[in-house]
């Protein structure tokens, strides 16, 4: 009698299916996500019950750091073809007469993140791609001061720009209060009386003690 | 892991062409591509920042002839965001400011602020607090917006329970503002203000703390 001999079956599976699935995922996420935008000054937001999520689009954003400078985004989302960005920066050239070429323009539209400079230095700042120039100029943040309120006309024509933007102020937890204050005063002189805090999510559960 | 190719034996012993298999080992493509889904899920999933909407009252304008509104005294209770994250309060208002009611010591904890709060507004809180669960047991398929509809209306009828008057001393921070408007929410407490503070009250909250904090000095 023949012995019966099983046919010893190779422990390989076919991976290839899942791949092809991995790849659909990954291609998925990685359009869709929008990578961070690192900001020129680290800010810790505060925590809160607010659940509601930021406004992903026509948002200005005023940014207070721990160190009392004044920093300034203006967003127009995903939708860049109505070139918000540099109409504003075109606008506060005219008011402070600086003459801005194409190609700063397009720069301004470009850069992700939120600065804070006082108009006169824009130009240097927008001409160079050194990291460490850009830092040296944002050592002062947007000046505020009654005699030279830049951040009230950034936020004039911001809205003049664009009607239907949203303020969003985003403070760092140890932001003095008289600069918060001075910041509120400023957007409710421009008739911004609905604000939105940036807010870190903490829940909270709370029920009334029983006498 | 490689492949394991399986060699059949042939009778007589002829020699053939050893044929490979056309597989490719997949595995290290996968584990890369497991740990990208998951950094691409993380960042995305967190990226995204809450926010907190506070509507300010709109200005009145120098030569508009408006009437600030007035409030119940009864009603008011007058909080200070003092320094060094203390919360001071007091009820009612300052009548003589030579000789200012005592100002109460408190702190951003469950014990502190959130209990004279809820204390205060008991009342309201429970009827929401009832009218939910009670939503939620008859009615479970009711949407959120509408529940939320109904207890805004609530809160629109009330008429007794605490005006809170926020003022927040110089060498307050950011952060006390946020709390203290997000104990507004969390005690469900429906009327409040952000209000300048007045310098009855600097002094008030100076002598509170001692009268050592000089007046100008930043807080770190």
């Amino acid at each position: 009698m023949p012995k019966i001999k099983l046919p010893t079956k190779s422990p390989h599976v076919d991976m290839t299916p899942m791949v092809d699935l991995f790849s659909v995922v990954l291609t998925f996420l990685m359009l869709t996500t929008t990578m961070r935008q690192p900001e020129p000054a680290p800010i810790d937001t505060p925590f809160s019950i607010s659940d509601k999520t930021a406004p992903g689009a026509n948002i200005m954003t005023v940014l207070l750091s721990k160190d009392s400078r004044v920093f300034f985004n203006v967003d127009n989302g995903p939708d860049t073809a109505f070139h918000f960005k540099g109409k504003i920066l075109k606008e506060m050239g005219t008011r402070y007469s600086i003459t801005f070429t194409p190609e700063e323009v397009k720069m301004f539209e470009a850069y992700p993140s939120s600065f804070g400079l006082p108009i006169q230095s824009m130009k240097s700042f927008l001409d160079t791609k050194d990291a460490k120039i850009r830092e040296s100029l944002q050592v002062k943040g947007i000046p505020i001061d009654s005699t030279d309120n830049q951040l009230a006309i950034w936020i004039l024509f911001a809205r003049q720009v664009n009607p239907a933007v949203q303020a969003c102020i985003k403070g760092d937890n140890d932001a003095p209060y008289p600069l918060v204050k001075k910041v509120l005063d400023i957007l409710q002189d421009k008739n911004v009386n609905r604000f939105n805090l940036i807010t870190n999510l903490k829940a909270t559960e709370v029920t009334l003690s029983e006498e | 892991m490689g492949e394991i190719i399986q060699e059949e034996k042939h009778k007589g012993g002829k020699k053939k062409a050893k044929h490979h298999s056309t597989h490719i080992d997949m595995t290290p493509m996968v584990d890369l591509m497991c740990l990208l889904i998951t950094f691409f899920m993380l960042t995305t999933a967190f990226s995204k920042s809450k926010v907190m909407e506070i509507v300010l009252p709109e200005r009145i304008k120098k030569n508009e002839k408006v009437e600030p509104p007035k409030i119940a005294e009864s009603r008011t209770i007058n909080i200070i965001l003092g320094p060094a994250n203390k919360v001071y309060w007091y009820p009612g208002r300052v009548k003589d400011a030579k000789n200012p009611p005592p100002l109460q010591e408190t702190d951003f904890s469950d014990q502190g602020i959130r209990k004279l709060l809820l204390d205060r507004n008991r009342l309201l809180f429970k009827k929401v607090a009832q009218f939910r669960e009670q939503m939620i047991k008859e009615n479970p398929t009711m949407s959120r917006d509408s529940l939320n509809a109904n207890i805004r209306r609530f809160n629109r009828a009330d008429d007794s329970e605490p005006i809170v008057l926020i003022k927040a001393y110089k060498e307050a921070r950011y952060a006390n503002i946020v709390d203290i408007i997000d104990e507004m929410a969390i005690c469900n407490i429906v009327r409040y203000a952000l209000v300048d503070i007045n310098y009855v009250e600097e002094d008030m909250v100076k002598t509170a703390t001692g009268g050592s904090t000089p007046s100008n000095t930043p807080q770190k």
